[in-house]
């Protein structure tokens, strides 16, 4: 128990830390940081600008009540509002991070179904050929950048084939179908890099388990081939592909905003790419806190996970 | 170092850096120069690769493109080698409060995404390479100390640096003579990694037009404007794609080919 709330504490000092350093990141910049946001072109920002939005972003007010101010307001859901048009930051990430979530499990799911019998099967003849095949595929889908990889797939199979629309987003409660179609691409996009990724995994921690004793046991009691590697190999080596996996999902919140910009998926990243070209410091701030919390959080519930699975690591 | 070179991606490998560096100097047409008359034109003898939305020469802008993204990457991968070694190793040999705070802030720069961290300097200190490559030097500070200071940890309970402190050696003298030549093999294998990831890293924030600014090239940023004019001139956009995944795919062949070379035990493809 006194482990869980260790690790429970260290990730809670870690979201303040993180809170904390975004918070002054405007105030490492050196000179006035109202004045170096407005600034365009190197012209120097009319006074009277500045001030206000010195006052608007409350850096006309000391340190640490500034401080304390930001750090409140984002324990109530707070996180300020845009510079641009005084829209609330919070409202705006609410609306936009169940697209992203919902791109990031569709690929999620979709790498699994790929990465997990491929690395079975590859492990059930690691010198063959369908082992050497899949190997060199996944070395490859590593190689390739998700936005170059995205690029591609749009000019494929919707340019030059037209099978697919080339991006957009339609509610899912307005058009089901058109709904799906436009999450095929980009979903395709991230789970083929992921895909890759669980597929060695898989294929790594199958071959740990395959020559251990009680598979042999198993098989010589006479367990049907199939349930001795799906009930009690695959079983026995899916830990590490649930560990890597969640990491990777934590990471993804973030590697999304590239192919949501090129899919036109008006998640996060829109409104993240938009903040930072209009130079939106609370948009961006915004984002970036519950990006980071989200990958803390999964980190510590990976390392639940396990500290429930595999008592060793509880000490 | 001979060796390392010595292999199928080692060669490719120095074909690419021979491209990139010695193509600048090559006559081929300025990378800068528009010709808005022959926009979208294609191959001729002055343009073997044709032209692009501008009329400027699309095989010179690739070379110099590739050129950038080495130049940035390997400077902000070399930069980030030495802070993140330095921090490391004095971690790991001083031990005690020194290595308790560096591996701490370490793990606080780890908590934010690298992409997310190089568009939160964007948004503060505008884009382009002037931000660019301190922010990516800055993300792969972490990687870099972790794989120096775990290396110390195991070099320096062994007998040969323990008989080096006896003969009188002083800190310096053990860290620098001592330690870090046998602890070099992992260090050039990060840094192969690192550079790897800083190429993906910079590609895409050029793409979200965030990196490289224009009109210098970078392919990133010619991915990115060449995808509305794809009906119109398909190489444009294929080109670029073509030669940053080229590149990846040497890059991670050479890392790999590193690995296997300083640690015989690992087999390749598991």
């Amino acid at each position: 128990m006194g482990w869980f709330v260790r690790r429970l504490a260290q990730s809670l000092v870690m979201l303040w830390v993180v809170v904390s350093l975004v918070f002054l990141s405007i105030h490492f910049v050196p000179g006035d940081p109202a004045e170096l946001l407005l600034a365009q072109d190197g012209g120097s920002p009319d006074p009277l600008m500045v001030q206000m939005l010195r006052e608007q972003l409350g850096l006309d007010r000391p340190l640490p009540e500034q401080y304390s101010h930001n750090v409140m307001g984002i324990l109530r859901g707070d996180l300020g509002a845009s510079m641009v048009d005084g829209s609330s930051v919070g409202q705006e990430v609410m609306r936009r991070l169940p697209r992203t979530l919902e791109l990031i499990a569709a690929a999620g799911i979709l790498s699994l179904l790929i990465g997990i019998p491929a690395g079975v099967l590859s492990a059930l003849r690691p010198r063959g050929r369908f082992s050497r095949g899949a190997a060199v595929v996944a070395g490859t889908a590593q190689s390739v950048p998700v936005f170059v990889l995205g690029t591609l797939l749009v000019v494929l199979f919707a340019q030059v084939l037209g099978w697919l629309p080339a991006g957009g987003f339609v509610p899912f409660s307005r058009d089901p179908g058109k709904h799906l179609q436009l999450l095929v691409l980009p979903a395709a996009t991230i789970a083929i890099g992921l895909s890759a990724i669980v597929f060695r995994i898989t294929r790594a921690s199958m071959l740990d388990v395959l020559p251990l004793d009680f598979i042999r046991t198993a098989r010589a009691k006479g367990v049907p081939a199939r349930r001795v590697i799906i009930r009690h190999a695959l079983r026995n080596a899916l830990m590490p592909v649930i560990t890597v996996f969640a990491l990777q999902l934590g990471g993804l919140l973030a590697g999304t905003v590239l192919v949501e910009t090129v899919f036109n998926w008006p998640g996060l990243s829109g409104m993240l790419v938009a903040g930072v070209n209009a130079r939106d410091y609370p948009v961006v701030t915004g984002v970036l806190v519950v990006v980071s919390a989200f990958y803390i959080g999964l980190n510590l519930l990976v390392d639940i996970i396990y500290g429930i699975t595999d008592p060793r690591v509880r000490k | 170092m001979k060796q390392a070179f010595q292999s199928p991606s080692g060669i490719l490998l120095a074909l690419i850096l021979a491209i990139a560096f010695i193509g600048p100097l090559l006559p081929l047409a300025d990378p800068l120069a528009m010709d808005v008359a022959a926009r979208f034109g294609g191959p001729s003898a002055a343009h073997p690769l044709g032209q692009d939305e501008y009329g400027r020469d699309l095989l010179s802008r690739l070379v110099h493109a590739l050129r950038s993204a080495i130049l940035i990457s390997g400077g902000a991968a070399m930069i980030s080698a030495v802070i993140g070694v330095s921090v490391g190793v004095v971690a790991g040999y001083v031990r005690g409060f020194s290595e308790a705070l560096s591996m701490r802030v370490m793990d606080v720069i780890l908590c934010f995404p690298p992409l997310l961290l190089a568009m939160l300097a964007a948004t503060l200190y505008g884009a382009g390479p002037s931000t660019l490559v301190p922010v990516l030097a800055l993300v792969f500070v972490p990687s870099f100390t972790r794989v120096a200071h775990a290396s110390v940890m195991t070099v320096r309970g062994q007998d040969y640096v323990d008989a080096t402190r006896l003969m009188g050696a002083s800190a310096t003298r053990i860290i620098f003579r001592t330690i870090l030549p046998n602890i070099v093999g992992p260090l050039f294998v990060q840094f192969s990694f690192v550079v790897v990831m800083s190429v993906i890293l910079e590609s895409g924030l050029s793409f979200l037009g965030l990196g490289v600014l224009p009109p210098q090239p970078s392919l990133g940023m010619m991915i990115g404007t060449a995808r509305s004019t794809f009906a119109q001139e398909p190489w444009l956009l294929l080109a670029p794609c073509l030669s940053l995944i080229v590149l990846v795919l040497v890059l991670n062949a050479f890392c790999d080919h590193l690995r296997q070379l300083f640690d015989p035990r690992r087999e390749s493809g598991a």
